[in-house]
């Protein structure tokens, strides 16, 4: 299994914090994107776009980024700090 | 040294500038800046906001800020305290403070900094304005 975390207004537009998806589902976080986003059209609508950034394990990465069995994976819009 | 805080609770400008200066007579220039709540952004007043993390990643994200600031600049101390949670306006958001031998390098390190940890550090910002809340684009 591994995590996915959804953070700021995404988490908001999908009404959702985190889930837990089986490790074979996914190969990269490219392709658990498109799984997600085949969920409802709520979720395709709001993972639609260049927008996003992602993280694996705490590190920024990019839609390339393998995912393997305890991964935590976060998808979250543009940071906003400071 | 690196000083990395990711808090709720205000913090003390001048207890930051003390562990940036106490023991140091190597370092001629002490660079900082505070973010703080503005009154107005995007053409709304601002009542208050909420300021979101990633816990673990956020403090990671910030060490390897002011790492990365250290080799790339000629500097010693860094120090980054970023407040989450809520905030009212005027509130003090965000202290990054930098020394180092000579002014050049500290004044870069910390604009360095701030224009980094905006576009890489996770947080995010919820602002309630008279017209309804809203998440900050980035």
């Amino acid at each position: 299994m591994f995590k996915v975390l959804f953070f700021g207004q995404l988490a908001d537009m999908l009404d959702c914090r985190n889930l837990s998806m089986p490790a074979s589902s996914a190969a990269n976080v490219y392709d658990l994107l498109d799984i997600l986003r085949e969920r409802d059209p709520k979720w395709s609508k709001a993972l639609n776009t260049e927008q996003l950034m992602m993280a694996v394990n705490h590190t920024l990465v990019t839609p390339e980024h393998p995912i393997v069995d305890g991964d935590e994976v976060a998808i979250f819009p543009p940071v906003t700090g400071g | 040294m690196v000083h990395i805080a990711v808090q709720t609770a205000d913090f003390d400008v001048h207890l930051l500038y003390q562990s940036l200066v106490e023991a140091n007579s190597a370092d001629g220039a002490v660079v900082t800046f505070v973010g703080r709540v503005r009154e107005f952004n995007q053409g709304q007043q601002i009542a208050d906001m909420f300021l979101e993390h990633y816990p673990g990643m956020t403090e990671k994200a910030l060490h390897e800020l002011a790492q990365q600031a250290q080799k790339q600049f000629t500097i010693n101390r860094v120090s980054i305290v970023h407040r989450v949670g809520h905030l009212r306006l005027s509130d003090q958001i965000v202290f990054v403070g930098v020394t180092s031998a000579h002014r050049q390098d500290a004044f870069a390190a910390c604009m360095w900094l701030m224009d980094e940890l905006k576009s890489r550090a996770p947080f995010w910002k919820k602002e309630s304005t008279t017209q309804g809340t809203r998440w900050v684009s980035g």
